[in-house]
């Protein structure tokens, strides 16, 4: 790994030199568990940990749950209950996978919005920064397919929503719909390829998540300062930063221990609760839900999808453009994709010279706004589409563009940052008001009393 | 409004079409907070509760309902209804069940095994009960706030026990216009409202709507081996946990397991804690070192 100047592994016994000559994986485990971390990540850096922790465990409850499941229509309802009842430890499984979506979603949230404050995003974290966009979305596809695969009544209607969003796409849109759900209506072969996407994905997210790490490993971590570690020698570069094991290892698995304890505790108490009850009731093309509402999760970009309806003059105006091509329902679906593409713009939209937000007093203000308007969106997207929630959701909608493509590229040029500290290590000392002659080694200076 | 409309276009996409139902009737009923002994962290079944309930779903819902989801052996586990397997047995032998393979593959009725599932129902209008208890806890998302579910423990019991008590005499406005079918029930949101019962807007001005099914319960419809009390409450609130029991069988090995697994967290967390600070130490405080 390049970057960072640390301490290599050395092979010492005649062993490891024999295998390390042949493969030097115990060399790039070593570079890996001891890549220099800045030492003042806060408590906002363990999410990562986290992500990771529930990916395997998905895949460790996915991969049983397959064993016991049958994707087919007329018995995939029965052998969830065949899981929930007769599969020994079934229950629990199947609870812990259907809430990991959850705990996945509330740790990649968390993660999105860390970067977002911090300037993660930042050069030279693009390409992390893209790759984690792409496995945000990837995440989406598979936890929508996943919710298909119980077969209830807002697995069978919600994917006929969304798969109905690619119906909205000019000239193509019945083509594409149809070829995604391999028939004119949702039914057997949609099940059937959503049963295999769902297993394949969670792989991909895995090869992913390696390329995600080996990024940030090549650029090193961003920490709250945003100021670089300093990498002119090895010396100086310690001074900055300490191995990931063990000090982060032990912080990280400290934090993964507590937010596992609020996990196992909604499993074992409230398993039900985030999800939707309609779902225990089989699918049923005959009856409609009388609400058909994704999981929370999805709700912020639902209420996006939703806003833009033709009664909005922007709306109106594309649609006259561009002769009625793109209607209100292509414009909502190009809103909701839209709201994920400028998240994934957001290194080249940022002007700002500062990389954190802690040194930019009008930032974190605009910054603050955007969490309150992602949780209101949420709010909106769960509420029925009538009276004031899609004015609200229209509010939310215009605010969440507005941020990235208006309000980051002019807060560089008109906001007047505050001077960062110059290295880690000082805002380190500073934060545990450590002294400089101490902390650099000399404990024979300390006095006396 | 055409805005309304069109923006649920939009989200319902295909199924649009399929959207009648008047959108704020859902909520409007009344859900009463029923005691259960199984709410709570620490909560359970309480066995015999569970054999009363079954013994109401026997004599008066399996009429109707079917239990399609349930094994007659499963009324033998523990965390159950519980039965001594021989009561179990004859229980399930009660019960007759069309077996296929019988009579030189023409099929035949046989009396119920252990392993056979409880009957399905034979009426099409009439749901299967197994997890009714969880396909009607919506208390949260466009039902409201949920908060009722989470510091009440509000959930499809409660929802089950409301409707057995919520038969109540037509309401005045009802009576103005054209007859209904079914009858009034104040739990019950799916329903159809008479028109002489919505304000100039279209919305309800009364709790719940029209059901078809009649009132299954009077109170003292029962007769209970163990003295328990025979009124329409407890007879309606003991088939609620029973129907509970059916839609969620595990639900006592799951809260134990929850418990164990909180502890073991905690007691880990604070274990990693102190290591966490160990380590540390010399880092922030290369003083005290």
């Amino acid at each position: 790994m390049s970057g960072i100047p640390h301490d290599h592994y050395e092979p010492t016994t005649a062993g490891e030199k024999w295998l390390h000559k042949r493969l030097p994986i115990v060399g790039l485990m070593y570079d890996t568990l001891m890549i220099p971390t800045p030492k003042n990540l806060n408590w906002m850096w363990i999410w990562g940990i986290v992500l990771v922790f529930t990916l395997v465990m998905q895949i460790a409850t996915g991969v049983v749950l397959v064993m016991h499941y049958t994707p087919h229509v007329d018995m995939a309802f029965a052998s969830v209950e065949h899981i929930m009842r007769n599969v020994n430890g079934g229950h629990m499984i199947r609870y812990f996978h259907q809430n990991g979506a959850s705990l996945f979603f509330v740790a990649v949230y968390a993660h999105i919005f860390r970067s977002l404050y911090y300037g993660s995003y930042k050069s030279p974290r693009e390409v992390t920064w893209i790759i984690g966009i792409l496995m945000f979305v990837l995440m989406m596809g598979t936890a929508f397919m996943g919710y298909v695969l119980p077969w209830g009544q807002m697995s069978f209607h919600g994917t006929a929503v969304i798969t109905g969003l690619f119906g909205a796409i000019p000239f193509v849109g019945e083509a594409v719909q149809t070829w995604l759900l391999g028939a004119s209506a949702v039914g057997q072969p949609a099940l059937n390829r959503f049963f295999s996407l769902h297993y394949l994905l969670p792989f991909v997210l895995l090869g992913l998540t390696i390329v995600h790490v080996w990024a940030f490993h090549s650029t090193g971590n961003n920490n709250p300062t945003g100021v670089e570690v300093r990498r002119a020698s090895k010396e100086e570069a310690q001074k900055d930063t300490l191995p990931f094991w063990p000090y982060f290892v032990i912080k990280d698995l400290f934090a993964l221990a507590l937010i596992l304890a609020v996990f196992v505790a909604i499993v074992g108490f409230m398993p039900n609760y985030l999800g939707h009850p309609d779902n225990y009731i089989e699918a049923n093309a005959l009856v409609t839900p009388s609400h058909i509402v994704p999981e929370w999760y999805f709700l912020p970009f639902y209420a996006i999808l939703r806003a833009f309806d033709d009664t909005v003059w922007i709306v109106q105006l594309t649609s006259f453009v561009s002769f009625g091509i793109i209607d209100a329902k292509f414009f909502g679906v190009l809103a909701m994709f839209g709201a994920i593409v400028v998240m994934a713009l957001a290194p080249w939209l940022d002007t700002s010279s500062v990389r954190s937000g802690r040194y930019r007093p009008m930032f974190k203000w605009w910054f603050a706004l955007l969490v309150v308007d992602f949780i209101v969106l949420m709010w909106a997207g769960a509420m029925p589409a009538e009276g004031i929630y899609p004015i609200i959701a229209l509010i939310g909608a215009t605010y969440w563009f507005a941020y990235f493509l208006v309000i980051l590229p002019l807060l560089g040029v008109i906001e007047k940052p505050t001077v960062p500290p110059s290295t880690i290590e000082e805002d380190f000392n500073a934060h545990y008001g450590v002294n400089d002659a101490k902390a650099t080694g000399s404990a024979a200076a300390a006095p006396a009393e | 409004m055409k805005k309304i409309t069109l923006s649920a276009a939009v989200a319902f996409g295909l199924v649009a079409g399929g959207m009648a139902a008047p959108a704020f009737a859902a909520g409007e009923a009344h859900v009463e907070d029923f005691d259960f002994p199984f709410e709570g962290p620490f909560g359970s079944y309480d066995q015999m509760q569970l054999q009363r309930g079954l013994q109401v779903y026997t004599e008066i819902c399996s009429a109707c309902h079917g239990l399609r989801y349930v094994a007659f052996r499963n009324l033998a586990d523990e965390g159950g209804p519980h039965l001594p397997e021989d009561q179990m047995r004859a229980y399930a032998e009660f019960y007759e069940i069309w077996d296929p393979t019988l009579f030189d593959g023409e099929g035949d009725w046989r009396p119920a095994t252990p392993s056979d599932h409880f009957p399905e129902s034979q009426l099409s209008n009439a749901p299967d009960l197994s997890l009714m208890a969880k396909a009607r806890a919506g208390f949260h998302g466009p039902y409201g706030t949920g908060l009722n579910q989470l510091f009440k423990g509000m959930g499809g019991a409660e929802y089950i026990a409301s409707l057995m008590t919520g038969y109540e005499e037509e309401p005045e406005c009802a009576l103005e216009g054209e007859p209904m079918d079914g009858y009034y029930n104040t739990a019950f949101a799916n329903g159809g409202i008479p028109e002489t019962c919505k304000d100039e807007s279209g919305k309800p001005t009364i709790e719940g709507s029209y059901i078809a099914m009649a009132p299954p319960l009077y109170g003292d419809d029962v007769e209970y081996a163990d003295g328990h009390s025979t009124d329409l409450h407890h007879v309606a609130q003991d088939v609620s946990a029973f129907l509970m029991w059916t839609a969620e069988p595990k639900l006592n090995a799951r809260k134990e397991a929850g418990l164990t697994g909180v502890i073991f967290l905690i007691v880990l967390a604070a274990l990693l804690y102190l290591t966490n600070k160990r380590i540390w130490a010399p880092v922030k405080h290369p003083e005290d070192s």
